[in-house]
């Protein structure tokens, strides 16, 4: 059964694309409750992100305070080269070393999950794959010619473009591709490969559960408000219906 | 305690008349009793009208109209003051539900005929309240300095540039620079939240003062004043606003409040109608997105625009859409006010201009294919049709007698 999703899972993007349409997005199904998977994203964040990426509207001290991270734990663990816990996350890179390296300044990913979407940013991560063709050596599915380099490979290993003949109505044969696997996979079990995949597809999650939560930090407050809020303008309503009969009574 | 809260009315009425326009335009406003669902969304607007400057001077506070600093000071309103994202929510919701009320209460107008006389003129301050509207609309959507709002502002105005001559000079004189720039940014902050407010403001007060100088139409589109209270002068199917409207106008508030907690609490973005996606990636004046589309409160417009070949004609076209509505209430020819009594003809047309009006808010939220421009083509046919040939099927329409007091419908 776990063969079969996984086949599906990982096929879904090669279907998509041997349909002519754009890729389909595979679900993130990230959890902005989940704190240890928060704290995780977070721990991936600044380790393999922040290298190049800023979050400069995100404050160290309101990520300990919503993901119950003290303050020496995330001087130790988070806070590379930020002195104070009030600061946001940002980075000391010069821009335009940065724009001579990857050709584009990388983008502050503070918003990121709100303009691209969790779902967009899942399957981005989970789709680099190898391409001699590009000057880093990486291509991606969703994000063609992209200029970052796959940073996380350490944890996901390289993937090939696996693809496969097809003649169209022409008589023309083209090549298409069908599906990412991770180099190597020969030489692991089943188990092994599916082990691997799973737990890359994991980080990804955890990453993209920060970065929705990073994109709006109030979500979840607002949840919790809101349904307080509307209760209360349910009740109000009957009290405010109830008023309105009782003068109406004599309008006829 | 009562005696001297009546002696300090007395001494106020005695300087200003405030007794007076409280029985004028409260509890002595005598309106129809038979007000509908459509009779919510006046008072609604102007609850939305009070709430938009009240949350935008809160906003205001905290933002800075400076291209550099406008997209990290809105993320500092949603981050780091306190209950700043509440208050940014209420109010780029309340934009959408302001337009909405608005095109309600319009269409209310169009059922009922509450422009035609003597209603000409609350029918000609609200459209000038609705053009306001759209400038407002427009200049505050600049200021988050968003992709979308920074394309956005810059489509429009280079709209300026398709006209004759003085086109581009225009253009460049409206932006304050070549580009939207800073300059923009900061002027139209200042339109924002000065000029146009104290506009609408002012048009919102004349326009209830004309609407309780006639009265109130009403769903039978019949004159309440013709049958008064021989005694008391008081119009028989008639009810003093206050209380009658204000407790049932409080329910609608609480409906309306729930609704806008549904969505300012768990979808503010609204799946992109209220809150663009595009529009969380910082302005960039060198990089054009793929695709540009307005607010959804102007895409019918948007797509009348799209819909002819040429540029300048189609800005020609799209003010034509609004202006024409200005002239509704001379282009009318009906003998009766409310749909109720109108005919067939009437009734089809309204119904082929609510489809076009739909149809081109859909049009102009989507990019265009050769067979959606064919459409939109036919649907502003329909909309330019339904208002300028009106003087004729209205005049045609066969009408029904129209009863000498109000129904219970």
């Amino acid at each position: 059964m776990r063969q079969l999703i996984l086949a599906l899972t990982v096929l879904l993007p090669g279907i998509a694309l041997a349909s002519g349409g754009g890729v389909h997005l595979q679900e993130a199904n990230n959890d902005l409750n989940d704190k240890a998977s928060l704290q995780a994203g977070a721990k991936l964040f600044v380790n393999y992100c922040m290298g190049c990426h800023s979050a400069n509207y995100v404050r160290f001290q309101r990520i300990g305070k919503d993901l119950g991270i003290s303050n020496s734990e995330l001087q130790e663990n988070l806070m590379f080269n930020a002195d104070k816990v009030g600061e946001t996350m940002n980075i000391a890179l010069d821009k335009s070393d940065v724009k001579r390296w990857f050709g584009v300044v990388p983008a502050d990913l503070s918003v990121i999950a709100r303009a691209r979407g969790t779902d967009w940013l899942y399957t981005y991560l989970l789709s680099f794959y190898l391409d001699d063709s590009r000057p880093l050596g990486v291509n991606n599915l969703v994000f063609k010619d992209v200029g970052m380099p796959h940073v996380l490979w350490d944890r996901q290993g390289w993937q090939k473009p696996v693809y496969e003949v097809t003649t169209d109505a022409h008589g023309k044969t083209h090549q298409v591709l069908k599906t990412l696997e991770l180099v190597g996979k020969d030489k692991m079990s089943g188990n092994e490969y599916l082990a691997k995949v799973e737990s890359y597809r994991k980080d990804v999650r955890d990453l993209v559960n920060f970065l929705d939560y990073i994109g709006e930090p109030n979500k979840l407050v607002g949840r919790s408000l809101g349904w307080k809020v509307i209760l209360f303008l349910v009740i109000f309503l009957g009290f405010a219906y109830a008023l309105k009969k009782d003068y109406w009574k004599d309008v006829h | 305690m009562k005696n001297i809260l009546t002696a300090s009315l007395e001494w106020v009425d005695a300087r200003f008349p405030l007794s007076k326009m409280w029985n004028e335009h409260l509890a002595q406003y005598y309106a129809p009793k038979n007000f509908n669902f459509w009779y919510y969304f006046g008072s609604l607007a102007l609850v939305l009208l009070i709430m938009q400057i009240f949350t935008g001077i809160f906003l205001a506070g905290n933002y800075k109209p400076d291209a550099a600093l406008a997209f990290g000071s809105v993320e500092y309103i949603m981050r780091d003051v306190n209950y700043g994202w509440l208050i940014r929510y209420m109010h780029s919701t309340g934009a959408s539900f302001f337009f909405l009320f608005i095109y309600l209460h319009m269409f209310r107008a169009l059922l009922y005929g509450s422009y035609k006389k003597p209603r000409e003129l609350i029918w000609l301050i609200g459209m000038l309240i609705y053009v306001c509207l759209m400038a407002e609309s427009f200049l505050g959507y600049l200021l988050p300095w968003g992709q979308m709002s920074y394309w956005g502002a810059q489509v429009i105005i280079s709209l300026f540039g398709a006209i004759p001559v003085i086109g581009e000079e225009l253009a460049v004189w409206v932006r304050g620079d070549y580009v939207i720039g800073d300059t923009t940014l900061n002027r139209f902050f200042a339109y924002h939240v000065v000029l146009v407010p104290i506009i609408l403001l002012a048009l919102a007060v004349v326009h209830i003062i004309a609407l309780h100088e006639v009265g109130s139409n009403n769903p039978d589109g019949i004159d309440i004043k013709k049958h008064k209270d021989p005694k008391t002068g008081i119009p028989l199917d008639g009810i003093p606003f206050h209380p009658y409207y204000t407790v049932k106008d409080i329910v609608g508030i609480v409906v309306f409040l729930i609704f806008f907690s549904i969505i300012i609490f768990y979808m503010p973005e609204f799946h992109g109608y209220f809150l663009e996606y595009n529009n969380f990636v910082p302005a960039d004046p060198m990089k054009t997105p793929a695709h540009i589309e307005p607010s959804w409160y102007f895409t019918p417009f948007y797509a009348i625009l799209r819909a002819v070949p040429d540029k300048f004609l189609g800005v020609i076209a799209m003010g034509a859409a609004i202006v024409v509505l200005f002239f509704l209430p001379w282009l009318d020819r009906s003998p009766v006010r409310s749909i109720r009594y109108k005919g067939w003809i009437f009734k089809t047309a309204l119904a082929l201009f609510v489809i076009s009006f739909f149809g081109l808010a859909y049009l102009g939220m989507n990019a265009p294919t050769p067979l959606r421009t064919d459409f939109a083509r036919l649907f502003s046919a329909i909309y330019f049709g339904f208002f300028l040939l009106m003087p004729w099927y209205s005049k045609l329409d066969k009408t029904k007698p129209v009863p000498e007091r109000v129904t219970d419908r």
